[in-house]
């Protein structure tokens, strides 16, 4: 319209640009901060430009850790991250995927039961459960594994609701033209209905990724060896002695290394991560 | 190749819905049958039946001498063409045609060269490597019967295949589906629920109403003597003038003629003229509105006359509304009054309830 | 809903969904009954004993001043999270979704935050404002703040509230972003030769259109507040100082973890139990899902 012209439109970009230097500064100060002297930053004297200990920082992060604290490279925590997330967003999607097919497309006694214990997961979120599903873990030897980290959170109503809606809308004659073809149940599936899902499936990856890389609570209790630590694990670690022995620099690191494959996904990947969400959400 | 026998073929759905009560339709070996009524009628469920898609509830359904009433969809050797074609979207053209061979194990060479030829015959051939979405509604068409004839099937079905193309392309493909089954020969089963098309498809037309057929054989014999009232006003456009009339006025006039109580005249079979033939029927009619098509023109006329005279002159009928086609575009003004008869040859006669077809 | 075309098989159904239902069986619906049947129990903190007390654990919840102050704390929170963010967050799609040049990059650079973890967060925010060596906070005792707040409890109060509205920013960004773009244009078009000038047409007409939106996030923000702040919390003040940032999750883990005090932790979970069935509940009832996107 009209009214969008000139000064409101000025307007308006000064306000997103505003927007986007608040959203951004916080990580523009860590990795300022992740390029600068400890002793320094601990003054409180950091500058607000980027240092020149780049390379030195992010290999003692990456390869050695900290020097004081948890003494874990990096890398091998972010090693452990990455298998959580792939495991929890794999493991997600097929069991749900599976599940929703036999819910949408068989008949069985039972069948609607199964559907609400599955849906009634949405309530039993992992923190009214903690200790209890700690204690069945511990239990089942599962502590400080990757099976103990990921198979407790890989159940998913919201995953399973998402793919019955996606098969609700599959035309029946799809199935008719598949049986007239000569196609059972798993040949039908796995030739026509996974195809079909493929994009759902791939939003679904971008968000359970981002999710699952994220976890915090769970890999915090169940991980007590340093070496199966997960990358958000181990940066609370990092900051938990004293003040004056955190180092900064490789905290601030980790901080950008943590966010970065994540981010990464969200940026690259933007088209499906914002269909996902929006998905998930329904 | 195959006959196809529906015998006393019912379904009930579990809620005790009756869809098909009762039928029985003998379709033999390379003829065209075609299953016309409105929607509801049951035609797509009979179809399906055939196809095994649903659940046959009781009777028999014999495609080739073997009853296959439990025997799956993929074993009854028939090939379906969909209303909305159902085509994997994610699969090439090429590839949708080859599922079903492929699924039967057939070896690639011969998958190969049968739908390569498919394709030639439905000049698919440029297009064999496109997905669905690539290609126009008529293309699309072409490639769900390609899907079926690759499998050289004894029997083919189709459900309402051209009720998702525009009118034009529907005529072009309505006639190609007829010249391509007229050379491979192959038993077809046709579900719509357009009188037009089932008419100019059909060798053998099973016009159906209610779950039951109401009348099967010959397209132009069914046009010519409908079974019911139902018939008759369901084949034919502009559709057949039914007028209720008491049985002595019917005798009085047209003579000899049972216990009808329906009169029924097509729109094509009155002639304007001052006249009124031997043992027909003539009736006054008030312009109420033209219709001008070019060719032809329909007049809608209505049968109200003026108060005082309520009762009907000799050969004439009570009021109501008349659809009078004739040809070329002259036509009288709107409001005059104008007299239309039909000859004694052209009169059909039905029972009061519209059920029976009175011969007299 | 029920799909008409199926097939016929009997096993192949439960094989399907075994798999699945055996995780939820075992690692959801088990522990949620051991948490129930734990918070009638009186359990010593070397686990040698119990004893069924039935709801003394509530019993002494409740009168535990503590426990009111968590919940009057975390719902505080809730609000004050949901309300700074999603008014940042409107402002921000409602400036997005004008005809601007570049409106794609500007959607790319508002709503990655959505993929930094809480405990980053957490880091990434104490770092800024940390009392002795954050960039921040050297501005702010420039302008005469008395900034700790390590040692100032409602100071760590309003660091939790920052940095959680930080995060979530990016989310209802989106949300929003998507609600305004469901809405044709032809009605702002309308309002327009109706005469409404701009800031009336947003208060007349976007507003109302977007209150399903509105609704459906402060409910997601509610939830998140309470469950997702956890991260930031432990990250950034343990719940400190004292228990000025202790919220009813928070209060979970510790009273179980380091008080040992299990049959409290349970019926706190039950608790929390109840509080998200009955936010689901809200969710599924009465947002009307459809017009948000």
């Amino acid at each position: 319209m009209v009214e969008e012209e000139g000064f409101r439109r000025y307007v308006a970009h000064a306000i997103l640009w505003i927007g986007i230097a608040i959203v951004a500064f916080p990580v523009y100060i860590a990795i300022v901060a992740s390029t600068q002297d400890n002793a320094l930053i601990a003054n409180g004297q950091m500058s607000l430009l980027p240092g020149g200990h780049f390379f030195e920082v992010y290999y003692q992060t990456i390869f050695v850790g900290t020097s004081g604290s948890t003494r874990e490279p990096v890398g091998n925590m972010m090693l452990n991250s990455l298998v959580m997330a792939l495991l929890i967003a794999v493991g997600k999607i097929a069991i749900s995927i599976i599940s929703a097919y036999a819910i949408v497309y068989f008949r069985f006694p039972f069948r609607m039961p199964i559907f609400w214990i599955i849906f009634i997961t949405l309530m039993l979120p992992v923190e009214v459960r903690i200790y209890p599903t700690y204690k069945i873990v511990a239990d089942l030897h599962m502590l400080d594994s990757y099976a103990g980290l990921a198979l407790p959170l890989i159940a998913s109503a919201t995953a399973t609701l998402l793919f019955r809606q996606f098969f609700m809308t599959v035309p029946d004659e799809l199935l008719e033209a598949s049986r007239i073809d000569g196609a059972g149940p798993l040949r039908f599936f796995w030739d026509t209905l996974l195809p079909l899902s493929r994009t759902n499936m791939a939003a679904l990856f971008v968000i359970l990724f981002i999710l699952g890389w994220n976890q915090y609570l769970w890999p915090l209790l169940i991980t007590t060896r340093d070496d199966m630590q997960t990358i958000q694990v181990g940066i609370r670690k990092m900051i938990t002695t004293t003040d004056a022995l955190t180092e900064w620099p490789v905290v601030m690191a980790t901080a950008v290394l943590a966010m970065l494959p994540p981010v990464f996904v969200v940026v690259a990947m933007q088209r499906l991560f914002v269909r996902g969400l929006v998905e998930t959400e329904k | 190749m195959a006959n196809v026998t529906l015998r006393n073929v019912r379904k009930t759905y579990p809620g005790g819905f009756e869809a098909i009560k009762g039928v029985n339709v003998d379709v033999a070996d390379g003829q065209f049958c075609v299953l016309v009524g409105p929607s509801g009628c049951g035609k797509s469920t009979l179809l399906r039946m055939v196809a095994g898609l649903e659940t046959v509830s009781g009777g028999e359904i014999d495609i080739g001498g073997r009853v296959v009433n439990q025997v799956e969809p993929a074993d009854r050797d028939i090939a379906m063409v969909f209303q909305n074609y159902a085509l994997y979207p994610h699969m090439s053209v090429f590839n949708n045609m080859a599922y079903g061979l492929r699924n039967r194990g057939m070896k690639e060479a011969e998958v190969k060269t049968r739908v390569d030829e498919a394709a030639r015959v439905l000049e698919l051939t440029p297009m064999l490597e496109r997905k669905p979405r690539q290609l126009s509604g008529g293309q699309r068409q072409r490639v769900a019967m390609g899907r079926a004839i690759v499998r050289q099937p004894k029997v083919f079905l189709f459900d309402e295949p051209l009720s998702n193309l525009d009118a034009k392309l529907r005529i072009a493909m309505r006639v190609e589906i007829r010249k391509l089954q007229r050379r491979l020969s192959t038993t077809s089963i046709y579900v719509t629920h357009d009188q037009l098309e089932a008419m100019t498809l059909a060798d053998i037309l099973v016009v159906m109403n209610g779950g039951q057929v109401e009348q099967f054989g010959n397209p132009l014999a069914i046009y010519e003597k409908p079974a019911t009232t139902f018939v008759a006003s369901f084949i034919g456009a502009p559709p057949m003038n039914l007028m209720s009339m008491r049985a002595d006025e019917i005798k009085s006039q047209i003579g000899n003629s049972g216990d009808a109580g329906i009169l029924g005249i097509r729109p094509e079979d009155f002639v304007i003229t001052d006249q009124t033939p031997a043992g027909g029927v003539a009736l006054p009619l008030t312009v109420e509105a033209i219709e001008r098509v070019g060719a032809e023109t329909f007049i809608y006329g209505s049968r109200k006359q003026d108060e005082q005279r309520i009762a009907a002159n000799p050969g004439e009928l009570p009021p109501g509304e008349v659809i009078v086609r004739i040809p070329g575009s002259e036509a009288p003004p709107i409001g005059q009054k104008i007299r239309v008869a039909a000859v004694r040859a052209k009169l059909h006669l039905f029972s009061d309830d519209g059920r029976t077809r009175i011969e007299a | 809903m029920q799909k008409q075309a199926i097939f016929q098989a009997k096993l192949l159904p439960y094989a399907l969904v075994a798999p699945q239902l055996a995780i939820v069986l075992i690692f959801f619906y088990w522990p949620a009954a051991q948490a129930v049947i734990q918070s009638f129990l009186l359990q010593d903190a070397f686990g040698l004993s119990t004893s069924f007390i039935w709801f003394d654990n509530y019993i002494e919840l409740f009168q535990d001043p503590a426990y009111y102050e968590a919940i009057v704390r975390t719902f505080f929170f809730s609000f004050a999270i949901a309300v700074s963010s999603l008014s940042f967050a409107l402002l921000l799609a409602v400036m997005a979704d004008k005809p601007l040049r570049g409106s794609m990059l500007y959607r790319t650079l508002l709503i990655w935050p959505y993929a930094v973890a809480p405990p980053v967060v957490g880091v990434l925010w104490i770092f800024m404002l940390h009392p002795s060596l954050g960039v921040l906070s050297r501005y702010l005792r420039g302008m005469g703040v008395d900034w700790n707040p390590l040692l100032d409890g409602d100071q760590a109060a309003a660091l939790i509230i920052l940095a959680a509205a930080w995060k979530q920013i990016s989310y209802n960004f989106l949300f929003f972003l998507a609600g305004l773009q469901a809405i044709p244009k032809s009605v702002f078009e309308a309002a327009a030769i109706d005469g409404a000038r701009p800031m009336r047409r947003f208060w007349t007409v976007t507003f109302p259109l977007l209150s399903p939106t509105i609704f459906f996030l402060l409910v997601v923000n509610i939830v998140y507040a309470f469950f997702d702040t956890f991260g930031i919390i432990d990250t950034m003040t343990r719940g400190g100082p004292g228990t000025s940032t202790v919220t009813l999750v928070y209060k979970v883990y510790t009273d179980g973890l380091l008080g040992g005090n299990l049959g409290s932790s349970a019926a706190q979970s039950v608790i929390l139990m109840v509080m998200v069935i009955v936010l689901t509940g809200i969710q599924f009832r009465f947002v009307e899902r459809k017009v948000t996107y």
